[in-house]
């Protein structure tokens, strides 16, 4: 799958999570501008891991802070 | 230059707007004098004490107290030293022998609390390039264990045992796995499913770690803990437990059948690079473990205090926990941390201690009134606790007036 079908489909995954409709684009940053607490992040992740079949260590999720980092890092993880 | 403490302002300033709508501070309490394992001093009056993880009630215990003195006096007041140096005298040897026979293990290792316990033997099993699979409402301490030992650290959601599974089936071919689990998780004291998790990390190949620390002394028909009463304790690699809840004093400590166990006392470094406990310490831990193994009585006395406690405030019309008493931990839901700390400073009022407990502690930001019960709490003394309930919850305005 190429990176554009990988961010529509994490597009689709993020809508539920992103409750203040807030517009993102590849620099918004989960903590900052989405908001997201540890909590939000455990259920977006796991969404994210389940879709894809992945596992996204809380090692690697430390390393990716923007929209546009994990969509990069879910590309790198499915090979 | 940078104010390092700058990244605290926001819990300073919290801590400042709460303490400022006059309540008593909750995190600064101090017991004056202690009369019981269940009643103290705390600002001149006298306290029933429910927020002590003291579950059997062995800190007053007269054989245990003359265990320790005795200890004072024939080996002196501590050992200056590590376990693999200077620091192993005879009661530990002692006390590593009470916790075999307690849990009927080939292995026991005592570190010099519970927090190492699980910090030691979780960061030396899994290094780099493994992989820890854990529960998130996992303890403080297995959390800082993770991050020590630098392995990849896979969360699931709490008690899911799919979500879990779905996480260990994609760990890479030939990773070394350790899954992580509690009996009892302390904030809401509801227990896990150790029995079908267990299965299924063993059907994985992962090494599986569970802490007891409050299951000890209560649960299962031994004490031994949620994996005894659910019969898979065999399939348990690590049991990690603590001294410092029902066996009364301080401590942690790691019991395992595994062959090559011994090894971890020359390589685990929160072992190693710290002063081994107290005689005192040691000789009041094993004698609080050899009577804990008859404490058949007792144990049934808790779990009615547990049931009753739980019905009463379930009555009441708090909301709890868990839907029925799982463990001696019953948790009450605060809508915030203002109207929790307002709640528990009203029933501080009445002469009752309880846990106030608030995020990062408690899972999705609760707040919670957290009561642990004691198996040496008369029956009439839970009913009084009741009834202090349902003055401060009216009080606090928690329940309608």
């Amino acid at each position: 799958m190429d990176r554009a079908a990988t961010a529509d489909r994490i597009a689709d995954l993020i809508a539920p999570f992103n409750k203040k409709g807030i517009a993102i684009t590849e620099a918004s940053t989960f903590a900052g501008d989405l908001e997201f607490d540890s909590l939000t992040v455990m259920d977006f992740v796991a969404a994210i891991e389940d879709e894809f079949d992945i596992i996204i260590s809380m090692n690697q999720q430390a390393e990716i802070e923007n929209y546009g980092q994990l969509i990069d890092a879910v590309v790198k993880l499915k090979g | 230059m940078t104010d390092l403490f700058s990244k605290f302002d926001p819990l300073i300033q919290q801590r400042e707007g709460l303490l400022a709508t006059g309540v008593t501070d909750p995190f600064g309490l101090v017991m004056e004098k202690v009369l019981s394992p269940t009643v103290a001093m705390c600002n001149g009056r006298e306290t029933i004490l429910l927020g002590t993880y003291n579950y059997m009630g062995m800190t007053f215990d007269p054989d245990v107290i003359a265990a320790g003195k005795q200890a004072l006096d024939d080996f002196g007041s501590g050992t200056t030293g590590s376990r693999v140096l200077n620091g192993t005298y005879a009661g530990h040897k002692a006390v590593e022998e009470a916790l075999k026979e307690f849990y009927g293990m080939d292995h026991a290792m005592v570190f010099s609390t519970g927090y190492q316990a699980n910090l030691g033997i979780i960061s030396t099993m899994a290094g780099k390039g493994d992989y820890i699979v854990l529960d998130i409402d996992s303890h403080a301490s297995i959390w800082d264990g993770c991050k020590m030992g630098d392995a990849e650290v896979v969360p699931f959601k709490h008690n899911d045992l799919d979500a879990m599974e779905r996480r260990l089936r994609r760990i890479p071919e030939g990773a070394g796995k350790l899954v992580v689990l509690e009996g009892v998780y302390s904030m809401l004291g509801d227990i896990a499913p150790l029995k079908e998790m267990i299965a299924v990390a063993k059907a994985h190949g992962a090494m599986v770690l569970v802490d007891e620390a409050h299951s000890m002394g209560f649960i299962g028909p031994n004490g031994r803990g949620v994996a005894e009463d659910q019969g898979c304790l065999d399939d348990v690699d690590f049991v990690i437990g603590t001294f410092s809840k029902s066996v009364g004093t301080v401590g942690g400590f790691c019991v395992s059948n595994h062959p090559k166990f011994e090894i971890l006392r020359l390589v685990c470094r929160p072992y190693v690079f710290t002063a081994s406990l107290p005689p005192s310490v040691v000789a009041t831990a094993a004698t609080s473990i050899r009577k804990l193994m008859h404490g058949a009585n007792k144990r049934a006395h808790l779990w009615e205090n547990s049931r009753t406690l739980h019905k009463g405030l379930t009555d009441l019309g708090f909301e709890l926990g868990t839907k029925e008493p799982q463990s001696a931990i019953i948790s009450v839901i605060m809508p915030d941390l203002e109207r929790g700390a307002a709640m528990w400073e009203a029933l501080l009022m009445e002469g009752l201690y309880v846990n106030l407990a608030r995020p990062p502690a408690t899972p999705a930001g609760m707040t919670l009134l957290r009561c642990s019960l004691c198996a040496e709490h008369s029956a009439e003394q839970v009913q009084t606790i009741i009834g202090m309930f349902s003055r401060a919850g009216k009080a606090a305005g928690i329940l309608p007036a």
